[in-house]
């Protein structure tokens, strides 16, 4: 799709708050000077299980500066003594890298130092932090992440994959991974009385308002929390994390503002990170490739102080056509910290070793991977049964390999083409991300000027939302975009979901939507009057939402890449990667190609880069820095492309949108994966994909 | 970070005696090491002498052909010394693999020689390791260490010198120039390969110089007589990474396609920047065919103590080194 011209919705619009960041004047949550105030600094747990027998602040508390060291003695009580946000509330220590202590000083360097001079004593127990199959304890949990039930069967699937003429059972691997936003996890906290304000980075305020008045047991309407700009969450800002907590905590034992700003280092433990998975794919089917039998299993891990297991082998609920399907959950509670949301969370890993496992079973069958795909194609929802609202995965095939050059002439058999020291291979994968919608409210303002002004609690952390938002509001309005203010990132807006599940557009978008039309309306009914006070209607989606139709609402897409695989080191480089998505109306096609590029970026990273190295005996990760834990650089990416086809869904939303934001990733992993075992023969099931994997089934096959 | 005082040296004298005036003392430079390390709680210096004043910031040609490069210099502007790049193409190569464009911008030669390892328990102040706290025990051994060495590593330690740059200079005999500490005593120039300690049972003790020692520079002496010279280095991405392994290879061949001259430098699979001596002596005088120059490099590794996670490195250096050298000996579009 051209992207249309001007303002309107589709139009790629440039973010109207472009200028701003990048010219500073943007501020970011820990940049708001706030009068008074004060840093406190994370004292963290050098053991994963035990509890803290004693903690000598001595020497911090004679350094010049320091105000306080806070510990679980002296701590204020929060309204909840166990859990990730339970800070300072017991001595018990539950995973390396635990918030133990905080040091309270006039500047950060003073808080930071005596934060390093805080000697802290353990009762260490045994522990246990590596994931495998034999690690005790491991159940199935009764829902998964998403809400989604943890395990779904139908058909005989015993007997498919007994039976199936092909059959295929394979275990992929992917490691932890981190978030990694460039801003870090901050906040300023300032009490007055019971009334908190909060500059806080975070991916929902009025989410993060409320929990966090739970936390200190005021009304939400008293915690103000305000995230104009943020700087990337990608998941690990969806909820509250520890730093937020810290700040409110400090500021209200010392009586005084207080900011907090997490080190890269403290980010790798504190503010989550992706799961490891195990996932075993068990596939069987007949000789024409058509699906028998199909069961996929996760094995993952969460901390001992919060069930956390992601929804894995969901997506294959909703993906090929099949007599038999049974997709489930085990879990595995070890000391380690608590995983949680990262970059389509659930979806990205899924759908690695789903798609991977049919390219194996494409293989096996000697058949086009994309035939495969096509013969498999659903009449409806394989697990529910439920109707697709829309679906274009075959149209995105098709389209992405007339674009990608691949037809009848590619020649199938792996690790062949060789162009001077390299190897060169392609492959193909679906993508696919379920719609979330989810209730939202917002208020639409005539202003007496004539200007619109509309308010929604919903956040930027760097998708474009405010201008995509802006431009579903000045359509609803009837009038030109610079007519039209959208203000965000407060939670005093009103109730608004996380930026999370690529939902925003359709939540976020859908309130704004209907207060307008709203306001509209009333004007209307005023004959176009607007008093001196403005005229202003408020709008809620709860019932809306409520009374969608049961459909199956899914975002499809098809990821291609290109690779070429030094023959001598085993190197991997990604020479083009190209999607083509359909997720209903695109609202700003800039904006759009942007979040849809960077996403497949982060699965080219996810597939060749990402990997925190679990260090059982400590109980975290040995590499918790950007120089150590890998995320593609500018030399990483050569041909990317990103397209859409023009998706008209009618019974999705009343928008017809879909959410943009993570459906990019998911699928480029294993396009990638399957393009370097074309390109070498090489079946690497273990991500990421590094060199010395590569290496190892390149001498496998004789290749050196 | 500790508090500390920052005293700009004014000249040589200057920054040796404040080096010595205090134990805790250390010199900044470029600072993109240092200042990492004392964020950490790596490097705690109570005194920092900044010598980015000092006259040590000029890249000289000399008429002899040989290069002096001053120890501030920027690693981006020995990069881009059109000298550098003509006659010393290796240095440039190697330069331009690491880190990035801010960095090189930054960082100095002498800074680039003398950083630390970036093996990971180095840098975690909770964790144990015999080069930042002697006697605490090595934590890599049976932890993260596929970055580490392979080569001239000991029970106490299996770091890997983390430098580009070093591992170019060392294939071209380059000399560390030393101002030395005023006592009459020590050696004001230094072979590049004699300034770095094998580890041993002092991990924490990396180079031969003194405190008060002061690097100015790096003489290299002129490449031979019709030298072709190569880096190259294979990372985990193809921009800002350290070495997995990387190769500095320079050759000159006599008229039958003998080896004349051969001087291989290893990086990512050692301590310090290794020079294949082994490898080199095996090679020097003969044809290069395919299967003595990987005996070459096989013979070069056959001392070398992998671990798990970085056995790899073994093979992947061997292939790399013989596949440059080859690329290197041989006539463009043929193979021997």
């Amino acid at each position: 799709m051209r992207a249309g011209s001007g303002t309107a919705v589709g139009a790629g619009v440039a973010r109207l708050e472009g200028v701003a960041k990048v010219t500073g004047a943007a501020l970011y949550s820990h940049e708001y000077q706030v009068a008074g105030a004060v840093h406190a600094w994370a004292v963290t747990s050098d053991i994963p299980r035990g509890r803290v027998t004693r903690i000598d602040a001595a020497d911090a508390l004679a350094q010049p500066g320091v105000i306080t060291v806070l510990t679980s003695d002296n701590a204020p009580r929060l309204a909840e003594r166990e859990g990730d946000l339970a800070l300072l509330q017991s001595p018990r220590v539950a995973f390396h890298g635990q918030l133990v202590a905080a040091v309270v000083a006039e500047t950060s360097e003073a808080a930071r130092e005596a934060a390093a001079l805080v000697r802290v004593s353990y009762e260490k127990e045994e522990h246990d932090a590596v994931l495998r199959e034999d690690a005790p304890g491991i159940y199935e949990p009764e829902s998964v992440n998403g809400g989604f039930p943890g395990r779904r069967e139908k058909g005989d699937v015993a007997a498919g994959l007994a039976e199936a003429p092909v059959r295929l059972d394979v275990t992929y691997t992917t490691p932890p991974e981190h978030a990694a936003p460039m801003e870090p996890h901050a906040a300023v906290a300032s009490w007055d009385g019971d009334t908190l304000t909060l500059h806080d980075s975070n991916q929902g305020p009025f989410r993060t308002a409320q929990r966090v008045a739970g936390l200190f047991e005021v009304p939400v309407e008293n915690i103000r929390v305000i995230s104009e700009h943020i700087g990337g969450g990608f998941g690990s800002k969806a909820l509250v994390r520890p730093p937020t907590v810290l700040a409110a905590l400090a500021a209200r034992a010392v009586g005084r503002p207080v900011k907090v700003a997490m080190t890269r280092q403290q980010m790798f433990t504190l503010v989550t990170y992706r799961t490891p998975t195990v996932q075993r794919v068990r596939i069987g089917a007949e000789r024409d490739g058509r699906l028998r039998a199909l069961w996929h299993d996760a094995l993952q891990q969460s901390s001992r102080l919060t069930e956390y297991c992601e929804q894995t082998t969901t997506p294959t609920r909703a993906m090929y056509a099949t007599p038999a399907l049974r997709t489930t959950h085990r879990l595995a509670r070890l000391d380690v910290p608590t995983p949680g949301w990262v970059r389509a969370p659930g979806e990205a890993p899924g759908m690695y070793g789903l798609e991977s496992a049919m390219d194996e079973l494409a293989y096996a069958l000697d058949l086009d991977p994309i035939e495969l795909r096509v013969r498999n194609e659903p009449e409806v929802e394989p697990d529910s049964g439920r109707a697709f609202s829309s679906r274009s995965l075959v149209a995105c095939l098709r389209d992405g390999a007339r674009r990608f050059g691949w037809d009848g002439t590619r020649d199938r058999t792996p690790g062949v083409r060789r162009e001077g020291p390299w190897l060169v291979g392609t492959g193909v994968a679906a993508a696919r991300y379920p719609v979330h919608i989810m209730p939202s409210t917002a208020s639409a303002r005539a202003e007496p000027d004539g200007r619109f002004t509309v308010r929604i609690a919903a956040v930027d952390i760097g998708t474009g939302a405010r201008t995509a938002l802006t431009q579903l509001a000045a359509e609803a309005l009837g009038a030109p975009l610079d007519r039209v203010t959208l203000e965000l990132g407060r939670s005093a807006y009103g109730f608004a979901e996380f930026a999370g599940g690529s939902a925003g557009i359709n939540s976020w978008g859908w309130a704004v939507d209907k207060a307008c039309r709203a306001l509209i309306a009333e004007l209307g009914g005023r004959g176009g009057a607007v008093g001196p006070e403005g005229v202003e209607v408020a709008a809620d989606t709860t019932d809306d939402v409520a009374a969608l139709p049961d459909l199956a609402r899914h975002a499809f897409g098809a990821q291609f890449a290109e690779v070429r695989v030094d023959a001598v080191t085993g190197q991997v480089r990604v020479e083009r990667l190209l999607g083509v998505f359909a997720a209903g109306r695109v609202v700003n096609a800039r904006t759009a190609r942007s979040q849809l590029v960077g996403a497949m970026i982060m699965g080219l990273s996810m597939a060749l880069h990402e990997v925190l190295e679990p260090d059982p005996r400590f109980g975290d990760f040995a590499n918790h820095d950007l120089a150590t834990y890998h995320i593609a650089a500018h030399a990483d990416i050569r041909g990317i492309e990103a397209h859409w086809l023009p998706e008209e869904d009618e019974r999705v939303n009343p928008l017809g949108t879909k959410g943009i934001g993570e459906l990019g990733i998911v699928g480029a992993a294993a396009a990638i994966g399957n393009a370097v075992h074309h390109a070498t023969g090489v079946r690497v099931r273990e991500l990421p994909i590094l060199m010395e994997r590569v290496r190892a089934g390149l001498a496998a096959r004789g290749g050196r | 970070m500790r508090p500390f005082v920052y005293e700009r040296a004014t000249g040589p004298e200057h920054a040796a005696a404040l080096l010595t005036s205090d134990p805790g003392a250390t010199l900044l430079a470029g600072g993109t090491n240092l200042v990492d390390l004392m964020k950490l709680g790596v490097a705690r210096p109570s005194l920092v002498v900044d010598i980015n004043g000092l006259p040590y910031d000029r890249v000289d040609h000399r008429d002899d052909g040989s290069l002096v490069v001053g120890a501030t210099v920027r690693n981006s502007d020995l990069a881009g010394d059109p000298g550098v790049r003509r006659r010393f193409p290796l240095l440039s190569e190697a330069l331009l693999a690491g880190a990035s464009g801010q960095l090189r911008a930054r960082a100095t030669t002498a800074g680039n020689l003398l950083q630390r390892t970036r093996c990971v328990y180095f840098q975690d102040i909770g964790k144990p390791c015999n080069k930042r706290a002697p006697g605490t025990g090595c934590a890599a051994v049976e932890g993260s260490h596929r970055d580490l060495a392979v080569l001239g590593t000991s029970d106490a330690c299996v770091a890997s010198h983390p430098s580009d740059l070093a591992v170019a200079l060392a294939a071209l005999d380059a000399t560390v120039l030393v101002r030395p500490i005023g006592d009459g005593q020590g050696p004001s120039r230094i072979p590049l390969t004699d300034l770095y300690r094998l580890p041993g049972d002092t991990p924490d003790r990396e180079t031969v110089l003194r405190r008060g020692d002061l690097v100015t520079g790096v003489e290299v002496p002129p490449p031979p007589v019709g030298a072709a010279m190569r880096y190259r280095k294979v990372r985990d991405r193809w921009s800002f990474a350290f070495a997995v392994v990387s190769v500095a290879v320079l050759v000159t061949l006599d008229e039958d396609g003998a080896l004349r001259d051969v001087r291989l430098a290893l990086g990512g699979v050692a301590p310090l920047p290794w020079r294949a001596r082994e490898a080199e002596r095996l090679l020097t005088g003969r044809r290069p065919t395919r299967d003595l120059v990987r005996s070459a490099a096989d013979a070069e590794f056959a001392a070398a103590r992998p671990l798990p996670h970085n056995a790899f490195k073994v093979g992947l250096a061997a292939d790399v080194l013989t596949e440059t050298v080859l690329a290197l000996a041989a006539p463009a579009g043929s193979e021997r």
